[in-house]
């Protein structure tokens, strides 16, 4: 039996009156890439400051690293590394000063602390780069150090919130590696995304609505929640495709995935017969129609969409039934749970990009 | 007949910034009505590009021309052609939702009698209707990056200039971003926008990938993954973590990348050979659960001309001239008639 890196039951924290975590409930064995997926405002943020210590809890309990997160603060910090969405680096401090600052917060001192800041470089691939002003780097080779600066106490858990916001592909990917050796090292890490492919890399997840879980499990077990058939479909004039297949009977949901319509089917015959027609009267040419594995966006809409169509019946909503929009507005309704700021998407970076 | 004009058009762009040239020669035309969208790794110049053609930027070389006219020559015209959206949420966060937008079309001069109803078809088109009264700083990322649209939509502009609109969105509010963007082209709007999204550059119907200040790619989605003359191979294997370190010392499998659970490796269209390639993986000591060969993707299109700039932390890179091919250990294209256009 792995020990657990992260336990809580029934964490909640209540902002005036309104309930940003509702009793969550979670299980993360040690050496897990967790990843914590949720739409805008569902409360991730909000668990993680709890889980740090840095921000009570309103009710439940979590421990962290053995540690209870409500009593226990000090050592909680002591065992965690933490890297916000926010660019949290001196810009006009140099790459070294930053890890030299950082190692002096967490009391990494005398040679032990020249040797954890030469192995941050090393791992952040900035070796050589130590004079550079921080300002200076690009966003992915700053979110590098970030993690790096996080990483210099050698925690064994590590809390990592949208670290890869605004951050090109090829970097991401970079970052990505670097969490995968950490993981190796026997670190837990646990992060959250908004970057569906980023979640694939992770060995467990949980998604997060309103405050409550809604789903958990590896990454192909949540896809199993996509129980329909899904078809892709490629064609001509994609917006005249999707406006006549979301009102066909055959269709569950239509949405747009990259170049392309994914399609879930109440019964695949069907949804195939309706596609040929209703393309065919509307002269979009169709180009491929195929049934295909789910992506994991597919899986996080299809669960978010159900609860939300769940709570919109429970509220008496009056979105309209099978209507593919009426589950986005009672998403939308959801996103009024907003309450407790989320940080706002221009945070992500210290300075535009010049 | 005379040939439109363009909606947009860069005349060998260049703009420095003291000893950093963070555009260096572009050149680009974005037709009327058309999605083109801007890629390329951070610091790659996008956002300076859409703040000159912005008029917030004056260029130090070239010219920007919107709609015909010169944005240094007559920016009050240009900018109430456009709608920009830059990266930082620039509204108040103390008013309500209605009340920045009354702002906005106050600073835009919206006469009063259109100001409401022109405020209410926003509200309804970019369905923030219901939160109209909800405090801006109480919205989640995805409104508010909605609200951010509707703003720069107040005086009516016909072309759209979005610097990484869904960036910190979450996947189910940035459909319902991608919805509004296709109703704006649908009524003939232009949208030229960079993205960090790949999926997101694959709806667009042509793409420009900027690095280093040029742009080195242009095209349909589907031109430049083919220019790219490589194929991918997916391979199932258990631990694909170690199988990846271990193939990326073996010749020829350098660019093998981790797809989530599944390995990606890059390989030359030309000599391809399926059977050959899997003997030799095999003989890597990685067994196989499943394959398949598989088109290069957008992404594999970035990482390939991105590979030799990942290994330079610079935030301006220093290469002189164009780039013209992927080097080094990356998927570099099959050799003759493979490579992407460059530019100039």
């Amino acid at each position: 039996m792995t020990a657990l890196a992260v336990e809580a039951d029934g964490l909640t924290r209540v902002f005036d009156g309104f309930v940003a975590v509702d009793h969550i409930d979670l299980r993360i064995a040690a050496g897990t890439v967790f990843g914590f997926l949720g739409p805008n405002g569902a409360g991730k943020s909000t668990t993680i400051r709890m889980l740090c210590g840095i921000l009570r809890p309103s009710g439940g309990r979590a421990s962290v690293g053995g540690f209870d997160i409500a009593r226990q603060t000090e050592q909680v910090k002591s065992r965690i590394g933490y890297m916000s969405q926010r660019f949290s680096l001196y810009e006009d401090l140099t790459v070294e000063e930053n890890l030299r600052f950082f190692a002096g917060i967490y009391n990494v001192r005398g040679p032990q602390r020249d040797a954890r800041i030469a192995w941050a470089l090393a791992m952040a691939g900035l070796e050589g780069r130590g004079n550079t002003k921080a300002a200076a780097l690009a966003g992915g080779w700053r979110q590098r150090l970030a993690l790096g600066c996080a990483v210099l106490h050698e925690p064994p858990i590590l809390f990592l919130d949208e670290p890869t916001s605004g951050v090109d592909p090829a970097s991401r990917r970079n970052f990505w590696e670097m969490i995968g050796e950490l993981a190796q090292r026997g670190i837990t890490v646990f992060v959250t995304t908004h970057f569906m492919d980023e979640a694939e890399h992770c060995d467990e997840l949980a998604l997060i609505h309103g405050g409550k879980l809604v789903a958990s499990g590896s990454p192909s077990a949540l896809k199993e929640h996509v129980a329909r058939t899904l078809l892709e479909v490629e064609c001509g004039d994609l917006m005249a495709a999707y406006d006549v297949l979301k009102l066909d009977p055959a269709v569950a949901s239509v949405a747009l995935f990259g170049n392309a319509l994914h399609v879930t089917a109440v019964d695949e015959t069907a949804a195939r017969a309706a596609i040929t027609a209703r393309l065919a009267a509307r002269g979009v040419e169709l180009r491929r129609c195929e049934r295909i594995e789910p992506s994991l966006e597919d899986a996080f809409v299809a669960i978010i969409e159900a609860r939300a169509a769940e709570e919109a019946r429970a509220e008496g909503g009056a979105q309209a039934a099978g209507e593919v929009r009426a589950a986005g507005e009672a998403h939308a309704a959801s996103e009024a749970y907003a309450a407790a700021p989320p940080a706002a998407p221009d945070d992500k970076r210290g300075a535009p990009e010049r | 007949m005379p040939v439109p004009t363009p909606a947009i058009e860069a005349r060998h762009l260049a703009k420095c910034y003291g000893a950093t040239d963070a555009l260096r020669d572009v050149s680009l035309e974005v037709r009327r009505g058309e999605l083109f969208g801007l890629v390329g790794p951070d610091g790659a110049g996008k956002t300076t590009l859409l703040r000159i053609l912005a008029c917030l930027l004056a260029p130090s070389g070239g010219q920007a021309v919107i709609d015909g006219i010169d944005t240094t020559a007559d920016p009050a015209a240009v900018k109430s052609r456009i709608g920009y959206m830059s990266q930082r949420f620039s509204l108040s966060e103390t008013l309500s939702v209605v009340e920045n937008l009354l702002y906005v079309a106050e600073v835009w001069g919206v006469a009063p009698g259109a100001r409401r109803q022109r405020i209410t078809r926003l509200l309804e088109f970019s369905r923030l209707g219901p939160f109209q009264d909800r405090l801006t700083r109480n919205l989640s990322g995805g409104m508010k990056q909605k609200l951010a649209l509707a703003a720069c939509l107040l005086h009516q502009p016909r072309i759209l200039l979005l610097d990484e609109p869904t960036i910190g969105v979450d996947p189910l509010s940035r459909r319902d971003f991608w919805l509004i963007l296709y109703d704006l082209l649908h009524e003939g709007s232009t949208i030229l926008l960079s993205t960090p999204y790949m999926d997101e550059a694959e709806r667009c119907g042509r793409v420009g990938f900027l690095l280093g200040g040029l742009v080195i790619a242009c095209g349909p989605p589907a031109q430049l993954k083919a220019d790219l003359g490589v194929v991918v191979l997916e391979l199932r294997c258990p631990q694909p973590r170690g199988a990846q370190r271990t193939l990326r010392r073996v010749a020829g499998f350098e660019s093998t990348v981790l797809f989530g659970d599944r390995l990606h490796v890059t390989l030359p269209r030309a000599a391809f050979d399926a059977a050959g390639t899997l003997e030799r993986v095999r003989a890597a000591g990685i067994a196989i659960d499943r394959w398949r060969v598989a088109e290069p993707s957008l992404e594999d299109v970035f990482l390939a001309y991105t590979h030799a700039d990942a290994q330079a932390p610079g935030r301006s890179p220093s290469h002189t001239g164009a780039r013209t091919a992927p080097a080094g250990g990356s998927p570099a294209p099959a050799g003759g008639g493979g490579a992407p256009a460059s530019h100039p």
